[in-house]
């Protein structure tokens, strides 16, 4: 017995990060707790989100202008956050 | 005066959104944030405080998605007055109705206290019983209410004197000490501190009640 094949999935990573010069009081909180656990020379800690998603579509070209949209849409407020997207 | 309050899940200043509404004379309806249509004949929509689908992605993100959102932004296109506290606020700008962000707290802790708010312009029917520069003294409770804005958005929201309320001490970090701003045409406002916690003698101060009388003014006879 042989299992059905199952459809390619494509996966999708969205980094997304405050945009530079936007203050990440969390990031500076966790540079402040690394330098009392010892760890010196911790010039700058940011701090970001990765959102991985797994996608039927089958055109990488495609899947990334969709999931560029979304990053658009809902999710990072391009305010304040700047993202990245990897097709793999 | 006929007033929506919005519910999602995870508000929890709907009720009490709704009874400031009513003591100032309003009729309220309560809307559940599926439904995708608002009442017929509204004067105002309330979004009210609270933790929205859990604060999940950001603050605000998640609701400013849901059916309800799009009628919101509809009523407002159309000249609806929309105001939104707290977890609402946050909707708004999520919506784009209002410009700017809400970020985590400078202090990055939760801030829960009453503040003195400082009243900067008095040109909208949420603040027309006030003289500029009074001081009132309404609760705040929330992680992220530092509100943030480039250089070129807050020259526009003081050159069109869009700013409705500043903290007298700023507990948050806020750009320029903003508490509460409006929108272009004056009829959407978005404030983080809950004038719904202030509104009855039984809240140990009645300041909170003056945002509603000025609604109530402004919208009654309309």
């Amino acid at each position: 017995m042989t299992a059905p094949l199952k459809a390619q999935v494509l996966k999708a990573r969205v980094h997304v990060m405050l945009k530079d010069g936007v203050l990440d009081p969390q990031g500076e909180a966790v540079r402040h707790a690394l330098g009392t656990l010892g760890f010196s020379g911790v010039e700058a800690v940011r701090q970001g989100k990765v959102i991985e998603l797994d996608l039927s579509a089958t055109d990488k070209g495609a899947a990334e202008a969709e999931v560029r949209a979304m990053c658009e849409k809902l999710l990072a407020n391009t305010v304040i956050e700047k993202y990245t997207v990897e097709i793999a | 005066m006929k007033a929506a309050v919005i519910t999602f899940p995870g508000s929890n200043c709907d009720r009490d959104l709704a009874v400031a509404f009513e003591k100032a004379g309003a009729h309220v309806t309560k809307v559940w944030h599926k439904d995708a249509a608002l009442p017929k004949g509204l004067d105002i929509v309330g979004i009210p405080g609270g933790f929205s689908f859990g604060d999940y992605l950001r603050c605000g993100a998640i609701a400013a998605q849901s059916p309800v959102a799009a009628a919101i932004r509809a009523f407002a296109e159309t000249g609806g007055h929309v105001i939104g506290i707290c977890n609402g606020f946050q909707v708004l700008t999520e919506t784009g109705l209002l410009p700017g962000v809400l970020m985590r707290n400078a202090g990055l802790k939760f801030v829960c206290k009453s503040v003195d708010l400082k009243v900067e312009s008095t040109n909208s029917a949420f603040t027309n019983l006030w003289s500029k520069g009074d001081l009132a003294r309404v609760p705040i409770a929330h992680h992220d209410g530092n509100y943030t804005i480039d250089a070129e958005g807050l020259a526009r929201l003081k050159a069109e004197d869009r700013i409705a309320f500043t903290y007298a001490e700023n507990p948050n970090g806020s750009t320029a000490d903003i508490a509460g701003v409006l929108s272009a045409n004056r009829r959407v406002l978005g404030m983080m501190p809950h004038p719904e916690r202030m509104a009855e003698a039984a809240h140990g101060g009645t300041d909170g009640a003056r945002l509603f009388g000025s609604l109530m003014a402004a919208l009654a006879a309309a």
